[in-house]
């Protein structure tokens, strides 16, 4: 079976999470719209605890909680939802793909977006924000965690810098989530998105994060649906609700925010042996992304001179990703590299592992073993012995 | 839940069925890997592949090409897909048809239209549940950017005349679009016989999983997407797809396609059953089309009896059934359901009305059981309603 290197991508389902799901997929199927009978009372107390468990993993109250059907649909109704033609929104370059369609579709409907450039670290500085924000700023988006580097932006003082002139923050923390401490009043944030199945729950389910009383001096934002029909939720996201996902995705943020303190230092512990492997064996690897400030489980490193689809080919045990999954099935070179002066050939020779909470010691030292293998071998080079070639 | 209790509200959400269950289990276990579908590695190839699997066989239950289909998080958002997508993919045409009897997901959808500068016209239905066919064709206009008349009612289970009214917007070169969340797996549908430009799907109502839907587009047809992103789904729907959801709601599908007229036969005779008992009492009365009905479904006005009293009276007895939809069920205030209204219903018949929706595992006995305890329901309301006059 492969090692599997993409956590970023997905996170397989935790069984504790699937053992929380199972009675909401057996017997307790009930409708939570259904007020009428014990099926839909039992489903609708069942979407409650989940909405308390993820609202108490992030510091939130539960009616703060709006479930979606994942992080990109919160993406689309944080930005689509509050902003308006004439309005500003102020975001970054290195975004996911979620926010920066949006902002381009926005952009086309009359929404004026600044996109602020990032360091070569892949973070935005905060005096760039506080230049591009004006009087018509509406909102700023700025991600907590990069998907394909890691970089963790200092979303506290961006929050800060932002509510000084009262503009709300949104912050992508689907990434983040389960993998560093996410808490919104440490963030400052107003808006944030959330994804199930990037912390070991299911996929198909996503929250949005709305702060129910403003800050002092910031515009309050209650974003308008997406979708509209049957009124569910105090009128905000429309259909069924996705009971057993949601219970699933309350028990993995609940099981994420017990098991963090262990298993992040855990899992960096993991990822610096892989980079040390790694660089043994491939002495020219370049790390991309801040060296510091970094998700634990995320390397993302260049391999100059190497192809990368001709690497990951060679390497059908290792599963790995060439940037984000989104991104994987065009050839394009990473956006989000690039954004950090990255050159094409650089951007190209990216791999991004990511390691997760199953991820062992032992699988990561032969997966470096095989890496370091088929690096030589592509390059015909091996270290301290004479090219073959 | 305690299994003792009756489930007969199948319009609401229908249980997983548990060959089903068995084929979302593979992707929800960690026994066997699976990954993004955008991810190139084998994980990732091994989830693309059982969306595109799902992909085939929600095609050939409508009988559409895989092509055709994209996946969607609810049988709403498949709507809502439709409805602002078709009308949004043409900018110079401001008119939105509909018909009064429509989901929230599509009346809502076009009121958002509306508030941002469309016209909507609705067109009303006979006391049957019926559109009104030549009003129909009388509101399509040149400028006309959608039309959207539901396959059958969620409410009272009335079956449009939906391949007349995709006719005549064919003819009138207009989008139209279906949605079919109710009708799907209890009759035959051919895209290739009723041409419908979209048509909107739902896994729960078909003994799927919830957090699915599907949007069938005909190859050719015009829409811009609601959500946007990573460009999944063509760029139609963008978001990681729900891998066990979708690989759920292809097994669903499946089974819907083989045994459909095996569950019709069986679902019309219990229905047929309910009918018949139900309103051999006095003051009960049967709401929509009585053959033109879906196969599960019966909606009954019982006079002198408010609907909650009496769905709560039923769930007391050991029967789950609905109140007029589940959608409106959790409206905060009481509502009279605006499907009865237009069928011409008073607002006291409104809000009599129960929803009683049997499925493909529901047996004699349990309806016989029902029965039995929908008269003493009546009965004994009636007796208190007439107690508490007659001391007032």
């Amino acid at each position: 079976m492969s090692i599997y290197l993409d956590n970023n991508a997905t996170t397989p389902l935790d069984e504790r999470v699937l053992e929380a799901m199972l009675p909401y997929l057996k017997e307790d199927f009930g409708n939570p719209a259904s007020t009428t009978h014990a099926f839909g009372w039992t489903a609708a107390a069942a979407v409650d605890l989940a909405r308390e468990e993820l609202a108490d993993s992030i510091g939130a109250s539960p009616e703060e909680i709006l479930f979606t059907s994942g992080a990109t649909e919160s993406d689309n109704t944080a930005l689509a939802g509050s902003l308006r033609p004439g309005e500003h929104l102020v975001t970054a370059a290195t975004e996911h793909e979620a926010i920066v369609e949006t902002a381009r579709r926005l952009e086309l409907a009359g929404v004026r977006v600044t996109v602020l450039p990032v360091d070569g670290h892949g973070l935005v500085a905060p005096d760039a924000l506080r230049e591009a924000i004006r009087p018509e700023t509406a909102l700023v988006s700025m991600m907590l965690a990069n998907n394909e580097t890691g970089t963790i932006n200092p979303v506290y003082e961006l929050a800060e810098i932002s509510h000084e002139s009262g503009v709300p923050l949104h912050t992508d923390a689907a990434q983040a989530l389960g993998k560093i401490p996410v808490n919104v009043e440490d963030l400052g944030a107003d808006l944030m998105s959330l994804s199930a199945h990037k912390c070991y729950g299911p996929k198909g389910v996503g929250a949005l994060y709305v702060r129910r009383r403003p800050m002092p001096g910031v515009r309050w934002l209650q974003p308008e649906p997406l979708l509209h029909g049957g009124g569910q939720k105090r009128g905000l996201r429309s259909g069924t609700l996705n009971v057993p996902g949601i219970v699933g995705f309350g028990r993995a943020a609940a099981l994420s925010a017990v098991a963090l303190p262990e298993e992040a230092p855990r899992i960096l512990t993991l990822r610096e042996r892989l980079l040390d492997l790694l660089r043994t064996g491939i002495p020219a690897l370049r790390l991309n992304g801040h060296p510091e400030k970094r998700l634990p489980g995320t390397l993302n490193v260049s391999f100059p001179g190497i192809d990368v689809g001709d690497l990951l080919g060679a390497l059908p045990d290792v599963a790995a990703s060439a940037g984000s999954a989104c991104a994987s099935l065009d050839a394009e070179p990473s956006r989000v590299l690039s954004a950090m002066g990255l050159l094409a050939d650089e951007t190209s020779a990216a791999v991004r592992f990511s390691l997760g909470r199953f991820t062992t010691l032992e699988e990561v030292e032969r997966a470096a073993a095989l890496i370091v293998r088929v690096v030589e071998e592509i390059t015909g080079f091996r270290l301290g012995e004479p090219s073959r070639a | 839940m305690p299994n003792d209790i009756v489930y007969l509200d199948h319009a609401a959400t229908t249980p997983l069925d548990d060959r089903v269950l068995e084929a979302m289990l593979l992707h929800l276990s960690g026994a066997t890997l699976r990954g993004n579908p955008s991810s190139l590695h084998a994980p990732g190839a091994a989830a693309r592949e059982t969306v595109e699997e799902a992909r085939a066989a929600v095609a050939r239950l409508v009988n559409a090409e895989p092509g055709e289909v994209l996946f969607t998080a609810s049988g709403t958002e498949a709507d809502n897909l439709a409805v602002m997508g078709l009308a949004a993919a043409q900018p110079g045409k401001r008119h939105v048809v509909i018909s009064a009897v429509e989901h929230p997901a599509v009346t809502k959808a076009a009121e958002h239209l509306e508030a941002t500068g469309y016209e909507v016209t609705r067109v009303g239905v006979g006391s049957d549940g019926i559109i009104d066919l030549s009003g129909f064709a009388e509101a399509l206009r040149p400028d006309t950017a959608v039309a959207a008349v539901m396959w059958a009612n969620n409410e009272v289970g009335v079956v449009q005349p939906v391949e007349e009214l995709a006719g005549l917007c064919h003819e009138a070169g207009i989008p139209f679009h279906v949605d079919a969340v109710q009708a799907a797996g209890r009759l035959p549908i051919d895209v290739s016989r009723v041409p419908v430009s979209t048509l909107a799907l739902s896994a729960h109502k078909l003994y799927g999983p919830q957090g699915v839907g599907a949007l069938y587009v005909r190859e050719g047809a015009e829409l811009e997407p609601v959500i946007v992103g990573g460009g999944q789904e063509k760029g139609l729907r963008s978001g990681t797809e729900n891998v066990a959801g979708i690989a759920g709601f292809g097994a669903a599908v499946r089974l819907a396609h083989d045994d459909l007229e095996e569950r019709r036969r069986h679902e019309e005779a219990l229905r047929d059953a309910v009918i018949s008992g139900a309103t051999s009492l006095p003051g009960v009365r049967l709401n929509g089309h009585p053959q033109e009905r879906l196969s599960n479904n019966v909606h009954l006005s019982v006079e002198g009896i408010e609907a909650e009293s009496l769905v709560l009276y039923l769930d007391a007895l050991g029967y789950a059934v609905g109140s007029g939809s589940a959608c409106a069920s959790s409206t905060i205030g009481h509502k009279a359901s605006p499907v009865l209204l237009a069928m011409g219903r008073t607002e006291n018949e409104a809000f009599s009305a129960v929803r009683i929706s049997v499925g493909k595992d529901t047996s004699e006995e349990e309806v016989e059981g029902f029965l039995h305890a929908f008269t003493t329901a009546v009965t004994q309301l009636r007796e208190v309603s007439t107690f508490t006059l007659a001391e007032s």
